[in-house]
């Protein structure tokens, strides 16, 4: 495995009477894109939210760049080189596309026609360079999704949390989007992302941890993972394992 | 600097009023809407740029104000200094508070409540305490020398009045063009996205009260070096905390000529009714209270917003002359 960039130990969160995330352990390495899979409900959104600062964990480590990082607020963890995009997306509505990813760009460009620039150069790697004047309340999905990650790259980051960004969109979109991330991780940066689309976690991942009910129960390439009985059973209900084995025997 | 013209145009404009009228009328008519626009800027800033809708500006217009008169009147310090103090002592109640609101995660109509609450808590000690002449209220004595910041006639004080508009103007402009203006506004459109891309929300929302309350403090020292009264319902009375939010929301909250658009119409139209009505107590209320459905209703960014977008559909030259502004 490559260098660790990210160490998640034994990481633990409960709300009231759930645990959502349940004893979880992964690890990120740099300049290549691990995935986190799951069903609805296993705590992905919960541990990017713990990773990012958002959501504080009730035990366990998450060491980041050699330090313990779990408790840091979000703005410190960002100017450390994490950045996130988030599920349900959130745009600075009332801004344009380029003034949008300029925030991010503040992080390295203290001067804002510095900034404004640099968010010119960033809205062409994702593909967002003619919506660059373009309100941010009047994208499409898929445009917004783009913005989410055009911003989070913005400050540019050393490892890059991606939750859902194929979410929502169609699968021509989908297929446009693969290429900009392959090409983000290409560039160095370690990129976790979550994803339900699995056309595109099976091309683009080259490591999978799989949660369910907060807990890791499995990890590997995307062929071990995909045969791993426990991961079949987690997504398609107990039993569901042998049922499928049985179906490719008798087809 | 082109983006700083339109302020030297409307600045130059406004100081070219008495070259043609020496009217007493006018002129206070004038001084009291730019005490009104330096009053609004300071919340256009917090509220307008930020999000975090103060409804309790009157703590720093009052604090300073008092800072001003009773550093004169009790110790006998020159009004200038005591201006310059009056600006300090707003200014840190500014931070106070902001610090205590922001840092404990209020936000939207709470921080709203808590400011008011902060506002009538001083107007209710001010009106009982000895230092502020409780009940009786402060006068400075009369003493028409410029050193004690005290003019025989309106013209100076109109000049000042516009110079410190004509500053806030300025220091708003460079706000928008900057990398905190550039913060504060993501904090006002999303405080977790922005907090993802390493803003300092707290930090950024401090900085911008504090600032927001050292311009309204301005506003509170100037009024009381030209009235020359004032007491606890003048000083933190609600009256200033509706103006100053008023004149920016319906001139253009987060513009930059907002206020000073906002103050001239909420003057006018005060006025106007003055004129039609007599001085009916509260009718003022009235009017400003329709004023603000209407403005909400139909033009929801101000009189600014509205004068961007018939520009931008007469043409698209015309779009330049409000650089910036979003």
């Amino acid at each position: 495995m490559a260098e660790v960039l990210l160490d998640i130990e034994n990481v633990s969160k409960r709300f009231g009477g759930l645990l959502a995330v349940d004893d979880a352990s992964l690890r990120v390495a740099a300049g290549r894109i691990t995935a986190l899979i799951g069903p609805n409900g296993a705590g992905k959104t919960t541990l990017f939210s713990i990773i990012s600062g958002f959501q504080k964990p009730d035990g366990g480590r998450i060491v980041y760049d050699g330090g313990d990082i779990a408790g840091e607020p979000p703005y410190r963890l960002a100017r450390r080189g994490i950045a996130r995009t988030f599920q349900i997306v959130q745009p600075f509505a009332g801004l344009t596309v380029r003034e949008n990813i300029a925030i991010g760009a503040h992080a390295s460009h203290r001067g804002r026609a510095e900034a404004l620039a640099a968010a010119g150069e960033i809205a062409q790697s994702v593909g967002l360079a003619a919506l660059l004047d373009t309100p941010a309340a009047t994208l499409t999905v898929a445009g917004r999704k783009r913005l989410e990650l055009a911003r989070a790259l913005a400050i540019a980051p050393r490892l890059l949390l991606l939750d859902e960004v194929l979410a929502g969109l169609n699968p021509s979109e989908i297929r446009d989007m693969i290429p900009v991330i392959r090409a983000i991780a290409e560039r160095g940066i370690a990129v976790l992302m979550t994803e339900h689309v699995m056309q595109a976690v099976m091309s683009l991942a080259v490591h999978i941890f799989v949660l369910a009910e907060g807990r890791v129960i499995a990890e590997g390439t995307p062929q071990q993972v995909a045969a791993d009985r426990r991961v079949i059973e987690a997504y398609l209900g107990h039993g569901a394992a042998n049922r499928t084995t049985a179906g490719a025997a008798h087809g | 600097m082109k983006t700083y013209l339109p302020i030297a145009v409307a600045v130059a404009l406004l100081a070219a009023v008495p070259l043609f009228t020496s009217s007493n009328v006018v002129l206070n008519f004038l001084v009291a809407a730019l005490l009104i626009a330096l009053a609004g800027q300071g919340w256009n800033l917090l509220g307008g740029y930020g999000g975090q809708y103060s409804f309790g500006h009157a703590a720093f217009f009052g604090t300073a104000a008092y800072a001003t008169a009773i550093l004169q009147v009790r110790y006998g310090i020159n009004a200038w200094l005591g201006f310059a103090a009056g600006i300090a002592a707003g200014t840190m109640v500014g931070a106070i508070i902001g610090a205590l609101t922001f840092r404990s995660g209020l936000k939207g109509s709470y921080f709203s409540l808590v400011t008011l609450a902060f506002a009538e808590v001083l107007r209710i000690v001010a009106s009982v305490a000895p230092i502020t002449g409780a009940g009786v209220g402060t006068l400075i004595p009369l003493d028409l020398h410029a050193r004690a910041f005290q003019f025989q006639s309106r013209v100076p004080f109109y000049f000042i009045a516009l110079g410190l508009v004509a500053l806030s103007l300025i220091v708003v402009r460079a706000v928008e063009n900057s990398r905190f203006g550039a913060y504060l506004v993501a904090v006002r459109e999303n405080e977790d996205a922005a907090s993802a891309l390493g803003v300092d929300a707290f930090t950024v929302k401090l900085c911008a009260i504090t600032l927001s309350a050292a311009i309204t403090a301005a506003a509170g020292c100037f009024y009381a070096q030209y009235f020359l009264f004032i007491d606890a319902g003048i000083a933190y009375g609600p009256w200033i905390s509706i103006d100053a939010l008023l004149a920016p929301i319906v001139g253009g909250a987060g513009t930059v000529f907002g206020p000073l658009l906002g103050a001239l119409v909420i003057k006018t139209l005060g006025e106007g009714t003055k004129l039609i009505t007599g001085d009916a107590p509260g009718l003022d209320l009235v009017i400003y209270g329709l004023l603000l459905v209407g403005v909400v209703g139909l033009a929801p960014r101000g009189i600014a917003g509205l004068l961007t977008a018939i520009a931008g559909r007469s043409g698209r030259s015309a779009a330049k002359l409000e650089p910036g502004n979003g």
